[in-house]
């Protein structure tokens, strides 16, 4: 199977594991990932609050080369995915009302409506059984539910039912679509802090070993802001937070998974070894 | 008390919010935006506030207001509002304004970090993230802020000393360049 793939910004670079672990987890799944050729930024937040006719031009430009592609886009970072689903609504909308030739995916959806389910469950080497982990989806991936699609943007499910099917412990918990703060993330950092913190503090209220994430920017700050929110606050936070794919990727038995769990600020390699992963 | 904030306001003004094409006027207050809010907290108007004042068409304190930079467009109250309004996309044509109108901004960090990223694309089509951080910070004079987290990304391989780069960088120009309307 093949599908175009737009990785973003962030998978070039702080999220370079997201994007190593999709790759992998893509190439044992059989799925070509065609990099869409010459992609621009989404513009992401920076551009739809300042600046809305650059927001417009600059997802324009990339559904152009998709549509060119003619194959469904696959997405795995949540605020790019929003913006691609924004620039669909504004491109059927237009004076021109285009509809795309493609689907626009983001990760989890592709995995889950490409009949890749089965073929995970067949070629799965390690069980992730054991591992108590809670799904942290974010805000982009559902919201807003009329530009996502998505139907149970409270409650989301898909990435529970991926995981479980791999043998994964998933623990529910009602901050699945909470903010992590993510566009503030260079500018107000004590509102990261805050509300990163309550989603720890939670998560491990709830039980939870490690925290399975979708999104560069959420996964970037719940993991990179343990160690000052630490000291902030007195006790010791330490609880791995992984990309999905990366949990796929090692069910799935991918030689490289050491390589993507080394470039983590919370070493994940203890709680792996203890479940047998790695 | 409501007569002293309807002198803040007048018909004009509310003319103008109208321009955002948000049903403004379909609020009816059950404050279930900011009870959503995540930010709430650091804001000095909450959500329901802000559409409040917004009808009232009190123009200079909501677009010099802490909220619309504070938010964090994270969609939930868009996504509550029993009356349907966009109030996230609000908040985004009140930040368009409030640039395009010159009005000095309450937290002063939050335009020019989005300065700091536009320019990024602009340069190079893409975000080089290293190169956004540097220029962010000669923006604010805030230099030793993240510097260890920054450092370690870094020495991780998440923080690429050269960008990369789009070839058909002229396709981005223009639109930084159209007109606005």
């Amino acid at each position: 199977m093949r599908v175009s793939y737009f990785p973003g910004c962030a998978l070039h670079g702080t999220a370079l594991e997201y994007d190593e672990s999709t790759r992998a987890m893509s190439g044992l799944l059989g799925v070509e990932l065609c990099e869409l050729p010459d992609w621009n930024c989404c513009g992401a937040s920076s551009a739809h609050v300042t600046d809305e006719s650059l927001a417009s031009g600059l997802v324009a430009r990339n559904l152009a080369i998709a549509q060119k592609q003619g194959m469904d886009v696959v997405v795995p970072c949540a605020a790019c995915y929003s913006r691609f689903k924004v620039g669909e609504k504004e491109a059927l909308a237009g004076a021109e009302s285009q509809k795309l030739n493609f689907r626009i995916l983001n990760l989890l959806e592709f995995l889950i409506t490409s009949g890749l389910r089965d073929k995970i469950k067949e070629i799965k080497k390690r069980p992730l059984s054991g591992l108590k982990v809670v799904c942290y989806y974010g805000c982009l991936l559902v919201r807003p539910p009329k530009v996502t699609g998505a139907r149970n943007y409270e409650n989301p499910k898909e990435m529970d039912e991926l995981l479980g099917l791999l043998g994964a412990e998933v623990i529910p918990w009602s901050y699945k679509t909470d903010c992590c703060g993510g566009s503030l993330v260079l500018t107000r950092t004590d509102i990261v802090r805050r509300l990163t913190q309550k989603l720890l503090d939670e998560a491990l209220e709830a039980g939870a070993e490690a925290i399975a994430a979708a999104c560069p920017l959420c996964q970037s700050n719940l993991d990179s802001r343990q160690e000052e929110i630490s000291r902030e606050a007195g006790k010791r936070y330490e609880l791995p937070v992984l990309y999905f794919t990366e949990l796929v990727g090692l069910s799935l038995g991918h030689s490289d998974a050491g390589k993507w769990l080394k470039r983590h600020f919370v070493d994940p390699t203890k709680l792996l070894a203890s479940k047998g992963l790695i | 008390m409501l007569e002293k904030r309807m002198m803040n306001s007048s018909p004009a003004y509310q003319d103008f919010f109208a321009e955002s094409g948000i049903q403004v006027q379909d609020c009816y207050q059950c404050q279930k935006c900011s009870a959503g809010c995540p930010v709430a907290f650091a804001m000095d108007y909450k959500p329901n506030q802000i559409m409040q004042m917004v009808s009232l068409g009190m123009k200079d304190r909501v677009l010099s207001s802490k909220t619309i930079w504070v938010c964090a467009s994270c969609y939930t109250c868009s996504t509550r509002c029993p009356n349907d309004i966009d109030i996230a996309k609000m908040m985004d044509w009140l930040r368009q304004t409030a640039l395009r109108e010159g009005v000095a901004p309450a937290e002063k960090e939050v335009p020019l970090f989005h300065a700091a990223f536009l320019d990024s694309i602009r340069i190079h089509g893409r975000i080089h993230e290293l190169g956004m951080m540097a220029r962010y910070k000669m923006k604010t004079g805030r230099y030793w802020d993240d510097f260890r987290l920054g450092w370690k990304m870094f020495t991780k391989g998440k923080l690429k000393l050269w960008p990369s780069r789009i070839s058909r960088k002229k396709e981005i120009a223009v639109l930084f360049t159209k007109p606005k309307p």
